[in-house]
């Protein structure tokens, strides 16, 4: 049994030599390696949450001659920096877990897309790069990987709008099915992973998946990097176990008057004081791409809710009605409500359109505004009328 | 085969199928907007979401492959509810000013909104806080942002069927929109005014530039003579706006129609486009004999036609460097400008000041031809304003003209003779089919050597079609063509085109002849033809255009007897000094990017 | 005649870069990295280049917030509006640089020195209120840290 307080893992940073993991990996049958992904129960780290061996086995079984790995370094989600903090720790162990991923499915081409607000990483990942391929070539493994820039589009950090973005074309989401590891980038074939499920992967090639399982819960294996801001003594990058509760954490983080933990950043949910025991940071409760955002009882949580609207109304790639109108409607709502132009029953109404553009918008930028808009309505309805 | 359930009901359909497509065997109408049939999928205004049972998301059908064992509900309360809300939100960033709008009565977005009753929807009105413009300054198309629904036909139309991607989605989020080149006008890019992106706008926020108040004002004005000319593709599509099927012909109807709104002469286009055969004829056969005998390596061949002014301005745009290649013959619609107010006043002892000349073309980018500087041969504008099939119509429905109770009618003469030949200009392969009827005669003394006239091999739906004709036997004086394989190939959509020249430009394709009509299916789909469009409505209107080649008396351009004449009284023969004056142009690069 | 200007710079980053539509995004970057915002002749260029149509690269450009399409200043800062920075103290390094630089958000200082502009999360969260000046990021602004910061940007000629 594990203690009843969160508890530090040190499994993403770790520094480690990728040369012995790589020459484990190539000798290792395709099959073999999603074999042990799978086993492991790794779950992606970007927010969805699918099991990244399941999508290795996928795209292993398509018959292409063309693959492709791609690692999604567009972390743009509002409270989530911890994707800078690897690529800038251990930006090797995330080209190893491309060459995992690509010994896995036989792939012999990787892209990363890196967010243009990290650009000034790109020195010290071509470093990195150059050393990589060195060692690709010593392997005879011929593997190659290109760093690709986005422009500041926080969509192209969905899967599709990222490969259409690579493309070379505005970064809109497609439509699914076809799934990337049929149809992704230039349609072919695709494995795209988060960075931090990248590096999971190595360390779970190198210490196997049983020494990964033994950690979190069953819904929710292994470890997990937070970013943790907002009110908070001790904001920053941590790793942790999976499985506590918002109560153990805002032990552990809170600054002592939190009264709500905004999980998974704007596209995530907000957990209100009195629900912190019950609620399980992991796929079981609120899944999370690492983001955790502390309020305290001085915030407003109105200008929470506002900040995220905007943020969301600008960012819409534009395509899909829900969302795109959605959206603006959501945000000149609220503004109307509290303005005293619409009554409070306004608000129901707006739950209600929330709800539509979670399940008619086309992709999770829209399916997702209703997280946050939802628990905060519901938690703090008078914050935002008063 | 999948098999899945749809609102209960069992339905089989082969793998790939849209669940839009499965639901429309079982009858199940399901409503879109950004769908359409000329189209690739764009799954964005999730209009047609419908329910499947124990998913978490609702599905786009139009977008959404069947799976085995599906079962989807097309109208269950969480659709339903999801559907109303996708109109009201499309609502409230749309100028929902329907009755001042030219789209009023044929507009997707007000047909939904009054099958979901959306009259008093609760959401706030975004128009007011959006900066939309309305660019009126192309001679052809009118595009008003603020009737707009961003579902992107238009960018899909330019872009697929056109290949010219003039219109782009910009900007992102709430300020996103459908846009030229740094907002330019539409008068100021590489728009060729072909009109398709209005053929499929759902809303009003594509439309013509509309000239009915200014032809009204001079049928109403008794000093002035009105001549009209009715285009090909005009009779077999008009019909569909006034209660009739796709593919009925309504030639004598509309004549009679004209008459009763007030035109002083009604003349017919299809005589000036067997004058354009006599030329552009003449012109090929010139061409052929200045490379073949003459070998003067200055001859641009292969000669393209030169009828379709959405095609001229994509050439003068996109392959400047052909525009040699061009045939100088002014359009049907100009040579019959020109001679309005020249042949036409002479005969008629009109004074050409007078004379008002109105054409109806299937066609916005003639609007654009006849504003062109060059149009003016005959010393005035020589076409003065050009309706569309759908403004006659409602030209038609505002003079309250019956038009079904209408008898049959006749055209005036002169100008108002015509043959089969000149009629098939109207479907893609027409103008091509022509001239090769007229050409091997005048080479051969024989017709062609097809079945009833009728050149299958240049005839079809087919983007791209190569054909030759075998010459043998040739009149003595053309003797240098004995033995000569004629080559010919026929585009039709801009996109097409572009393949087509590519082709020739690269040197893998070597050809005589090109003809290529700017819209899909030649000018019976022009940008002018009534709304809505698809393969099927254009199949039927190419078979009405090809029943009446057949119901013609005459076939043959060089048989017509007005052609005939017109040679012996006024131009003297084909590419006459005063042919040249009146019938022909010349064209003017401009910028490709 | 259509009279084309050769445009060296595009010339040579469609040669880096290639000429397929994949190469749009990284040769607009460039060329941002070198104006700092796209003319309306640049864009054409590249059309050009690649074979594209002029407004097909003007929708894409207008897609991404940081490949500016009006003039901007040899310096961008853009401050990061989002939760965090905004509950940090964002709108007071704000109103500091418009008071230091003389330009309201969303504006060029007449010199085209500095543009100043909001950015949506530019992930530093935890280091909030942060900003970038061009790709250079700055963290836990203060009035006076952000002071100190732009006297030396002043000071570069």
């Amino acid at each position: 049994m594990k203690d009843k307080h969160v508890k530090r893992v040190d499994l993403i940073f770790e520094k480690i030599e990728c040369r012995d993991v790589l020459e484990k990996i190539i000798d290792m049958e395709p099959d073999a390696i999603c074999q042990e992904i799978l086993e492991s129960d790794l779950k992606g780290r970007g927010g969805a949450g699918f099991p990244t061996g399941m999508k290795w086995r996928f795209g292993s079984q398509e018959e292409s001659s063309i693959k492709y790995i791609v690692c999604n370094a567009d972390e743009g989600e509002p409270g989530t920096f911890k994707d800078r903090e690897i690529l800038d720790q251990v930006p090797g162990k995330v080209f190893c877990g491309m060459a995992i991923a690509a010994r896995a499915v036989g792939a012999k081409a990787g892209y990363v897309y890196l967010r243009g607000e990290y650009k000034f990483l790109i020195p010290k990942l071509n470093e990195e790069l150059a050393k990589f391929h060195r060692t690709m070539d010593e392997f005879n493994q011929n593997f190659r990987i290109q760093v690709r820039l986005g422009s500041g589009a926080y969509i192209c950090g969905e899967e599709s709008a990222l490969f259409e973005s690579i493309e070379g074309k505005r970064g809109e989401p497609r439509n699914k099915p076809p799934y990337p590891t049929t149809s992704g980038l230039f349609g072919k074939p695709t494995i795209i992973n988060n960075v931090e499920t990248l590096v999971y992967t190595v360390m779970i090639m190198k210490y196997g998946a049983s020494h990964f399982k033994e950690l979190g819960t069953k819904d929710s294996r292994g470890s997990k990097v937070f970013s943790v801001s907002g009110d908070t003594p001790k904001a920053g990058i941590f790793e942790l176990e999976l499985g506590m509760s918002v109560n153990e954490f805002v032990e552990e983080f809170g600054d002592g008057d939190t009264k709500a933990v905004q999980v998974g950043g704007a596209s995530g949910f907000c957990v209100p004081r009195k629900r912190f025991e019950e609620t399980i940071i992991g796929f079981e409760g609120v899944p999370t791409g690492g983001s955790m955002k502390l309020f305290n009882s001085t915030r407003s949580m109105y200008n929470v809710l506002h900040n995220y609207l905007d943020f969301f109304t600008e960012e819409s790639c534009g395509q899909c009605t829900p969302c795109r109108v959605g959206c603006q409607q959501l945000l000149k709502g609220v503004e109307a409500v509290k303005r005293g132009d619409k009554n409070s029953k306004y608000l129901d109404e707006l739950v209600k359109l929330a709800k539509t553009m979670k399940r008619a918008s086309k992709c999770g930028l829209g399916q997702s505004v209703g997280n946050a808009f939802g628990s905060i309505v519901e938690n703090f309805k008078e914050e935002i009328i008063y | 085969m999948v098999s899945l359930s749809i609102n209960g009901m069992l339905v089989k359909v082969p793998q790939g199928t849209t669940i839009l497509d499965a639901a429309k065997k079982l009858n199940f109408r399901i409503p879109t907007l950004c769908q359409h049939d000329d189209l690739c999928v764009a799954g964005n205004c999730r209009v047609c979401v419908v329910e499947q049972l124990g998913g978490r998301s609702l599905l786009a059908a139009c977008a959404t492959p069947v799976s085995s064992g599906m079962q989807i509900l097309t109208n269950s309360l969480k659709v339903r509810a999801a559907r109303k809300h996708v109109i009201e939100l499309l609502l409230s960033e749309h100028n929902a000013d329907c009755t001042k709008c030219y789209k009023n009565g044929n507009c997707e977005l007000q047909d939904l909104s009054n099958e979901f009753s959306v009259g008093d929807h609760l959401l706030l009105d975004l128009t007011e806080t959006k900066e939309y413009t309305i660019d009126r300054f192309s001679p052809s198309i009118i595009k008003d942002d603020s009737k707009c629904i961003r579902c992107q036909r238009c960018v899909r139309t330019c872009e697929q069927l056109q290949g010219v991607n003039a219109l782009t989605v910009a900007y992102k989020g709430e300020h996103q929109k459908i846009s030229t080149f740094e907002e330019l006008s539409m008068a100021e890019v590489i728009c060729t005014n072909c009109g398709q992106c209005i053929n499929r706008c759902p809303t009003g926020a594509l439309v013509e530039r509309t000239y009915l108040d200014e032809v009204w004002d001079a049928i109403l004005d008794p000093e002035k003579h009105v001549v009209v000319q009715t285009a090909p593709a005009v009779r077999v599509g008009l019909g569909e706006e006034l209660g009739f099927e796709p593919g009925e012909r309504v030639t004598g109807k509309m004549v009679a129609a004209l008459k009763r709104l007030g035109f002083d002469s009604v003349l017919d286009t299809d005589f000036s486009a067997d004058l354009t055969i006599m030329e552009e004829g003449t012109e090929l056969l010139t061409r052929l004999k200045r490379a073949l005998v003459d070998k003067d390596p200055s001859v641009a061949l292969p000669m393209t036609t030169s009828c379709s002014p959405g095609w001229i301005k994509f050439i003068e745009h996109t392959f400047p460097e052909y525009l040699p290649n061009v045939s100088t013959c002014k359009s049907p619609q100009q040579m019959f400008g020109a001679l309005a107010k020249t042949y036409f006043a002479q005969v008629r002892k009109l004074d050409p000041k007078n004379i008002v000349s109105v054409s109806i073309m299937p066609c916005t980018a003639k609007k654009y031809e006849a504003n062109r500087p060059e149009m003016r041969s005959s010393g005035y504008k020589d076409v003065d304003y050009v309706l569309t099939t759908r403004e006659l119509a409602k030209m038609i429905k505002q003079a309250g003209v019956e038009f079904r109770k209408l008898k049959e009618d006749k055209y005036d003469s002169i100008m108002g003779k015509s043959t089969g030949a000149g009629v098939i200009f109207g479907a893609t392969g027409g103008v091509m089919e022509a001239a090769l009827r007229t050409a091997y005669e005048i080479i051969t003394g024989r017709e062609v050597p097809f079945e009833g006239l009728n050149i299958t091999p240049v005839r079809g739906m087919e983007g791209v079609r190569l054909a030759s004709i075998k010459i043998e036997e040739c009149k003595e004086e053309w003797s240098f063509l004995n033995g000569v394989e004629l080559k010919c190939a026929v585009a039709h959509g801009l996109v097409n085109a572009r393949e087509l020249m590519n082709r020739v430009k690269s040197g893998d394709l070597i050809v005589h002849f090109i003809e290529v009509m700017a819209c899909p299916g030649g000018c019976l789909g022009g940008g002018g033809q009534p709304i809505p469009t698809n393969e099927k409505i254009r199949k039927k209107r190419t078979e009405a255009i090809y029943a009446e080649d057949m119901s013609m008396e005459l076939r043959k351009s060089h048989e017509n007897p007005e052609v005939i004449g017109i040679y012996k009284e006024f131009l003297g023969e084909p590419l006459s000094h005063k042919s040249h004056e009146l019938l022909h142009t010349h064209y003017t690069e401009r910028v490709r990017y | 005649m259509e009279t084309i200007i050769e445009n060296e710079l595009v010339r040579e980053l469609a040669n880096k870069h290639g000429r397929t539509r994949e190469s749009l995004i990284p040769i607009l970057q460039d060329l941002v990295v070198q104006y700092r915002f796209l003319s309306k002749k640049d864009m054409v260029d590249v059309a050009r280049e690649l074979d594209i149509s002029a407004a097909d690269v003007f929708g894409t450009a207008t897609f991404y917030t940081f490949l500016d399409t009006e003039v901007r200043g040899k310096y961008i800062i853009r401050i990061c509006k989002t939760i965090s920075c905004a509950m940090k103290g964002k709108n007071e390094i704000l109103s500091t640089i418009e008071d230091i630089l003389k330009i309201k958000l969303g504006e060029t200082s007449s010199d085209r020195k500095f543009s100043l502009l909001e950015a949506n999360c530019i992930g530093w969260c935890h280091k909030a209120p942060a900003m970038l000046i061009n790709d250079t990021p700055y963290t836990e602004l203060t009035p006076e840290k952000v002071t100190e910061i732009l006297r030396e940007y002043i000071k570069i000629q």
